[in-house]
């Protein structure tokens, strides 16, 4: 059966070699009016790669999916064992070294208010997951900036992947997530990276492309080898940036622990969507400012540990 | 004088073709029409001139000159396009990867004009990553960065951070960082423009001294006249990419190659270029100190001058004789040795006129120049010394220069 395009076109030369131009007339402005039949199904290629994807290479998503959900809980059950009153001392200290005393205080009245929601377990679920997420999102993401920094091939090539994994809805992500690692936290784990992977990476590039041109030729000047002024120069030059992108990586993360919980992924994400259900406001207040609170604290924190290394970066 | 680094037929281009341009050169166009025809730009144009081992040669030229181009090829941050740089008779441009790294550890190192300095690192730790980065020991590398940071007066500073220092003392750590790693040669691209008049003066002097007693060959860059010709042992002048003259800062402002080079020079403070040697009259008249008074009126006489300097046997200078005492001398019946005045003032040929001009206000007699030996080589009148300061009067003053 030939394409419906086709057969117009077929049907439009028959009625003006017939002399029936009046039909084809008419015909023509019909064309104009609603779009033509001609259709073009992407989603089903993309359907068909997912599914051969998941076929094919089964063992490496097994493989993933085991290193994956071990960290996670390897995670929760080191932040469980940890007493509370030792964790909030340990916010405290982390506030009040890298931002104030006053801060320091602050942080750990929200995270002893979350305890008393009750969501003590919860909380922990959800920072092993980011934390998880954040640390693959940075395995990969430092070293494809600077790839993209140094060849403008990887960064043409990357630009408009990133812009896509920007802007495509962080719903649509879930599904191929679901057929590879089933419900549960890794495809949470893998839909968090989609979606906070991009900050890394672009500010790993501008970092890198930012360092002042002379400081980079008198590491040349010296002889270095591309590595050496890659490690001894670059990346300290660059860490301020870098560590504003792994800000942003982290807290885009946190942004996703909702949306996460929809395919299984529990902690507070998963009490929020509990309360959906139920109509809960209490509970929904209570797990969605926890989740403001672990935002405030976690922005906080790495806001401060990269106005530190400002300073003190690579220094030996 | 060894020669150091030949440059030949350099030429670096900017463009998506580089090398298509270089026929242009070679027939002669000029960076306009190059531009024009093939969209490149044109960075060094033919460049060709040697540098001698020890000394200090400055490439002056305004920005856009190709002056920082030129100096970015001696140690191929720019490769040139065409051409060849001769380090000690080694090719650079034909140079491996490793063999360049060799080149940038062990013979050339480089100051920056904003010093290019690693804010993340240490004064110390600035000053030993030439030494770091060829693996040397740490307790090695430490000593000898210690020895560099004191060499240009930063003691104490050690663990202070760049940003913690004025633009003075950074660049000082600039130098350091590039003297630690014991070049034959340092590059210095225009590292004292980012500095202020004062500070800048006080690095001149100091960068003078060291050299005196380190002898490296130093490439320095700067868009200073006064600079270049303070500092510079040679002096090569560009423009739009061309070397338009290299010589030394006397010969270029005795004879400027061209009107662009003369107007560059026009604002230039000639008082402190010129030398007493230059405007200096080589003595035709001399009395010897055993000559009687007679002798020395005959002297003046027939040279047409009202006084005489004595000179004993090895040409040391006695005194001098004016006229009139010898007249009255001979009439109350004294010896030369009686009537010679000895308040003369006594120069060296290598003090600059700028220094001469309180000495001349003050003596009243000709100024009497020696060399190092302390022989007399000429004498200065004292309107000399004002005149030699204006340009025109430098070119007619030659005359006197033998």
């Amino acid at each position: 059966m030939p394409p419906g395009w086709l057969l117009f076109v077929y049907h439009l030369i028959k009625h003006i070699k017939e002399g029936e131009v009046n039909t084809a007339f008419s015909a023509v402005i019909m064309l104009m009016i609603s779009f033509p039949d001609i259709t073009f199904e992407a989603g089903k290629y993309v359907d068909d790669l997912v599914s051969f994807l998941a076929d094919n290479l089964e063992a490496l998503f097994d493989f993933i999916f085991f290193v994956t959900s071990r960290s996670i809980s390897g995670l929760t059950d080191f932040l469980m064992i940890i007493p509370w009153w030792l964790f909030i001392i340990i916010i405290f200290l982390l506030g009040w070294y890298f931002k104030s005393f006053f801060s320091g205080i602050l942080y750990g009245i929200f995270i002893f208010l979350i305890g008393t929601f009750g969501l003590w377990e919860e909380m922990m679920i959800t920072i092993s997951i980011i934390l998880t997420a954040v640390i693959i999102c940075l395995i990969i993401g430092i070293p494809l900036g600077v790839a993209m920094a140094f060849n403008k091939w990887v960064s043409m090539i990357l630009r408009p992947i990133l812009d896509a994994m920007q802007t495509m809805p962080s719903f649509v992500y879930l599904i191929p997530a679901i057929f590879f690692f089933g419900l549960g936290n890794v495809s949470a784990i893998f839909a968090t990276l989609i979606y906070s992977l991009p900050p890394v990476i672009r500010l790993t590039d501008l970092a890198i492309r930012g360092v002042d041109k002379e400081v980079v030729e008198s590491a040349h000047s010296f002889g270095s080898s591309r590595w050496q002024t890659l490690t001894k120069v670059q990346l300290p030059q660059a860490l301020p940036t870098i560590m504003a992108g792994v800000n942003q990586t982290t807290m885009m993360a946190l942004a996703m622990v909702v949306i996460a919980s929809m395919v299984g992924a529990s902690g507070l994400g998963e009490q929020v969507l509990v309360s959906i259900n139920r109509i809960d406001i209490a509970l929904g207040f209570e797990a969605g400012i926890s989740i403001v609170f672990l935002a405030i604290i976690i922005d906080r924190i790495t806001n401060g540990i990269a106005e530190k290394v400002q300073r003190r970066g690579g220094n030996q | 004088m060894t020669v150091q680094i030949q440059v030949k037929n350099v030429s670096k281009i900017f463009g998506s073709k580089p090398k298509s341009a270089i026929p242009l050169i070679k027939k002669g166009l000029s960076k306009e029409e190059i531009l024009k025809k093939t969209n490149h730009t044109v960075g060094v144009y033919d460049a060709t001139f040697d540098i001698n081992k020890g000394e200090v040669f400055v490439i002056m030229g305004l920005s856009g000159s190709g002056k920082s181009t030129l100096i970015r090829c001696f140690n191929l941050l720019n490769k040139p396009t065409d051409g060849s740089i001769l380090l000690d008779g080694q090719d650079i441009t034909k140079c491996s990867r490793d063999e360049l790294k060799k080149v940038r550890q062990e013979k050339i190192a480089m100051v920056f004009q904003h010093f290019g300095l690693f804010s993340h690192r240490t004064i110390l730790a600035n000053v030993e990553y030439g030494l770091e980065i060829r693996n040397v020991p740490k307790e090695k590398r430490r000593e000898i960065a210690q020895q560099n940071i004191e060499t240009v007066g930063l003691k104490g500073y050690e663990d202070k951070y760049p940003d913690e220092l004025s633009g003075g003392m950074q660049q000082r750590v600039g130098l350091a960082r590039a003297l630690t790693n014991n070049p034959d040669i340092l590059l210095m691209d225009e590292p004292f423009s980012a500095l202020d008049p004062l500070i800048r003066r006080e690095m001149q002097l100091e960068l003078l001294d060291i050299q005196e007693r380190l002898q490296k060959t130093i490439i320095f860059i700067t868009h200073d006249v006064n600079e270049a010709f303070r500092i510079g042992d040679r002096v090569a002048v560009m423009k739009d990419g061309h070397v338009e003259q290299v010589g030394t800062p006397e010969e270029i402002i005795a004879n400027p190659a061209n009107e662009y080079i003369s107007d560059f020079i026009k604002d230039i403070d000639r008082s402190k270029v010129f030398q007493a040697s230059h405007i200096m009259t080589k003595p035709n008249a001399l009395v010897s100190s055993k000559d009687g008074l007679n002798v020395a009126i005959k002297e003046m006489r027939e040279n047409g001058i009202s006084s005489v300097f004595v000179v004993d046997r090895s040409r040391r200078i006695q005194g001098i004789v004016t006229i009139d005492d010898a007249i009255q001398g001979i009439k109350e019946k004294k010896s030369l040795s009686d009537v010679i005045r000895e308040d003369i003032t006594i120069v060296n040929e290598e003090e600059y006129i700028n220094d001469l001009i309180p000495k001349a206000l003050e003596s009243s007699f000709p100024l009497a120049v020696v060399n190092e030996d302390n022989k007399l080589v000429g004498y200065i009148l004292r309107v000399h010394v004002l005149s030699g300061l204006t340009s025109d009067d430098v070119n007619e003053s030659e005359e006197y220069v033998y």
